[in-house]
């Protein structure tokens, strides 16, 4: 029954949407018209909304009657994952992708601010058309609720790596962050309607660039945390396509954050913006086509049905054919550039936008191009990091040099000179470091230039912290405390891309890795500390039996207990490692438990890894998240003072 | 004028990025790829230092390891087998008779020496070219996605 209800609310929040969409772009100037499509758009998400809570219940109450919980849930899981695997398949991430897409309209539609009639109902009735196109897809081609007959008396289980609370937070984000991409493009669609992107339209998009970026960076962060502690290789980002197809939209998203700036502050690069924002929802939908149709098979991919495949391509297409269409007919027209030099903060946020886009540009083509290669019949490949770090890291490590003189120059016309000058104590420490890291790294030029710059961010947003608090009065922690909340999100976002490119640098270059064979009792010197594999037991979890290694980590001064686990799903009869972490001020000690030696009884294989400074790297990713945050609360208190 | 000089410096420094990071993807795309290729394929495909996927069943009876302590085992795709040798732990789900893909280079007349090696990652899940070897070998069953 209650899969009927869920179903049912899909189909009427289709209807909703449909009529949102009609309405919003047909207002011929009513108020009443717009009010309407308003309406639509909030009970449409109300729907949206049940029909996602009936199916957490579905899932909940392990109801085997319906074939996605059949497929993807099991009696035993813990509670958290019988929720999170509503959203761990295919079917379940399909609606919720139309839940949250509906709900950002609703939302979209209750905070109409200063926003004119027709941009206003215009980028909502858009909106509801991306809605109603998800839901079709959804109800069509991949009904969550659809039924088996007869009914199973146990389900399959959710694949075990995926049994875990990052993971289980993981899709939500990132659907937050794609799908919160959908309104910069219903704005960009409506301003090119509308022939008009003025500065109140960017305005608009701002908040919304914001949120998709902020979610996409906490999400793709928590992805690669899971992969760094779940998948027990020791390592957190693999160029795999998967995670290329979020880093994409990230990119985007982070230029469309910068460029709205620029055209909401100076009224400039309009044009610009609305492209990036249109590419941003591309960049999105095709990160759901490459997740979800099966073309790169991997961990994410849950689709086999290639008519699901085709039918996000079509929905690709005809948002990027209407959104380049409309932007080829109509763009020129809005043009209204107002002046700035070569050397200002706009010129600056151009580079950065360029940067950004041709990294974006570099990562697809280095995503697709094995894709292309198989189609022409030119056999398999696989594009991998030798690649993206020969091609992406020097296009993003010439944009991140560039970075701190930004927010050190004015508008218009900027004074390099003077801002260099004030920058001088952070090149020079930048450069120091480039010296010792080449010294104490045998002449390893490419890491030490990556420590550099990643210094020279971090030294950089501190210096620019400073000068913004001369201009205050009184105490230094009152005028650190009395800086503009704005200044605060730009700097710990900027700093936190320097702590995150620290530790990418330093792990990467750095870390060390060792296999061996040890039976307990046995002790180990690797990295400066001694390891002995103290005990292997067996212990019984609530759905998984595991075998338990217990190690004792002894260093100069102190002496601490580690443990690291093979745990085996019977559902599923897959063995997943639970790795040992062992935090330290030098990073992260690693352990990781193999099986058993074919040839010498009692052994154990084990793989040690030291990852020095690793945690700055979800650190970095953290910081950028606040500072997106902290750049949302800073537009939402400026929002209500103009109210 | 001047503002023109201007808009000229900055569409200059835009086009040698551009033509800089199309000359890096360019070379990304002839050197840092990695092909994949079967063990009757090694012959033709091989360059020396080139990175190769390779892909195949391990032949029973074949994993040992050598009196230097590395792992080796040998690599078939039912018409020829190629030895390969690997330094490291082998991952969790290696069997013999199964999938497996090991990343590294060949020279002729000597064995595949491994950076990496892939194995199968659940009922559902392996890696692309192990699944592609298989069908080769008309060994593939099952619906799990190709």
């Amino acid at each position: 029954m209650i899969a009927e209800i869920g179903a049912f609310c899909a189909a009427l929040a289709l209807a909703l949407s449909l009529a949102q969409g009609v309405l919003g772009l047909r207002t011929r100037g009513r108020e009443t018209r717009a009010a309407a499509a308003a309406a639509s758009a909030q009970a449409a998400a109300a729907l949206c909304l049940i029909a996602m809570a009936c199916l957490i219940v579905v899932f909940v109450r392990s109801d085997f009657s319906v074939s996605t919980v059949v497929a993807h849930s099991h009696i035993d899981k813990p509670l958290i994952y019988k929720i999170a695997g509503a959203w761990g398949n295919h079917e379940g991430s399909m609606l919720l992708w139309c839940a949250v897409s509906a709900l950002f309209g609703a939302m979209f539609a209750g905070m109409r601010g200063a926003q004119s009639l027709g941009l206003w109902s215009k980028a909502l009735g858009v909106q509801g058309f991306v809605t109603a196109g998800a839901l079709i897809y959804t109800i069509v081609l991949s009904n969550p609720f659809a039924r088996l007959d007869p009914a199973p008396l146990q389900g399959l289980g959710l694949n075990p790596l995926l049994q875990d609370p990052a993971l289980a937070a993981h899709p939500p984000m990132l659907y937050l962050g794609y799908v919160g991409l959908s309104i910069p493009f219903s704005l960009a669609i409506a301003a090119l309607l509308e022939g008009r992107a003025d500065q109140a339209w960017a305005k608009a998009l701002r908040p919304w660039t914001l949120i998709a970026w902020t979610c996409l960076t906490f999400g793709i962060g928590l992805g690669a945390y899971w992969a760094y502690y779940e998948l027990g290789w020791g390592g957190w980002w693999f160029w795999d396509p998967v995670e290329n197809a979020s880093f994409m939209p990230w990119l985007i998203a982070c230029a469309l954050i910068h460029s709205a700036i620029v055209t909401e502050r100076r009224g400039s690069l309009a044009s610009w913006t609305i492209l990036l924002s249109i590419l941003g929802f591309g960049f999105a939908l095709l990160g759901t086509f490459l997740v979800r149709s099966g073309v790169l098979t991997s961990v994410h991919a849950f689709a086999v049905d290639p008519s699901r495949g085709i039918a996000v391509l079509v929905l690709l297409a005809i948002a990027l054919g209407i959104g380049f269409g409309l932007y080829a007919m109509r763009a020129h027209k809005l043009s209204q550039p107002a002046g700035f030099a070569a050397v200002s903060r706009e010129s600056m946020l151009v580079w950065n936008n360029f940067g950004l886009a041709v990294a974006a540009g570099v990562v697809l083509i280095g995503t697709l191009y094995p894709l292309l290669v198989e189609a022409m019949g030119g056999g398999l490949i696989s594009v991998g990091p030798p690649f993206f770090n020969l091609t992406v890291v020097p296009v993003l490590g010439a944009l991140l040099l560039l970075l701190p003189l930004g927010p050190m120059l004015t508008w218009r016309v900027g004074d390099a000179r003077a801002a260099l000058k004030q920058l001088a104590p952070a090149i020079a420490l930048a450069l120091i470091t480039v010296i010792v890291a080449l010294w104490l790294s045998n002449w390893r030029v490419m890491p030490a230039i990556g420590l550099g710059v990643g210094v020279w961010l971090v030294a950089g947003g501190l210096i620019y912290l400073w000068t913004r608090m001369q201009r205050g009065e009184g105490r230094a922690l009152a005028k650190l405390a009395l800086l503009p909340l704005a200044v605060w999100s730009m700097s710990v976002a900027h700093i936190g891309a320097g702590v995150l490119t620290i530790g990418a640098i330093g792990e990467t270059a750095f870390r060390s890795e060792r296999g061996i064979a040890m039976v307990p009792g046995e002790s180990v010197d690797f990295a400066g500390r001694r390891i002995s594999l103290m005990d292997v037991g067996q212990v019984e979890g609530p759905n998984y039996a595991a075998t338990r290694a217990t190690f004792r980590v002894d260093e100069t001064g102190r002496s601490a207990s580690l443990v690291a686990e093979r745990r085996l799903y019977p559902t599923s009869g897959m063995p997943t490692t639970e790795v040992g972490i062992l935090g330290a001020l030098d990073g992260d000690l690693y352990v990781a438990l193999g099986e058993p030696v074919r040839d010498a009884p009692g052994a154990w294989t084990v793989r040690l890894y030291h990852n020095p400074v690793v945690q700055l790297i979800f650190l970095g990713a953290l910081m950028m998240a606040l500072g997106g945050a902290l750049s949302l609360l800073t537009l939402m208190r400026r929002a209500k003072a103009a109210a | 004028m001047r503002r023109r000089n201007q808009r000229l410096i900055m569409i200059a420094a835009a086009g040698a990025v551009l033509v800089l990071a199309m000359g890096l993807t360019f070379m990304g795309l002839r050197d840092s790829v990695t092909f994949f290729v079967a063990p009757s394929e090694l012959a033709a495909k091989a360059k020396p230092g080139r990175l190769l996927r390779l892909g195949g069943l391990v032949v029973d009876g074949t994993l040992a390891r050598a009196d230097d302590g590395v792992m080796q085992f040998e690599v078939t795709d039912g018409a020829t087998s190629v030895l390969v040798r690997y330094d490291g732990l082998l991952p969790d789900l290696f069997r013999e008779g199964q999938g497996v893909v090991a990343e590294g280079r060949w020279a002729p007349g000597e064995p595949f020496v491994a950076e990496r090696v892939l194995a199968r990652h659940d009922e559902t899940y392996m890696p692309r070219e192990v699944a592609e070897a298989l069908k080769q070998r008309g060994e593939w069953k099952g619906s799990a996605p190709p």
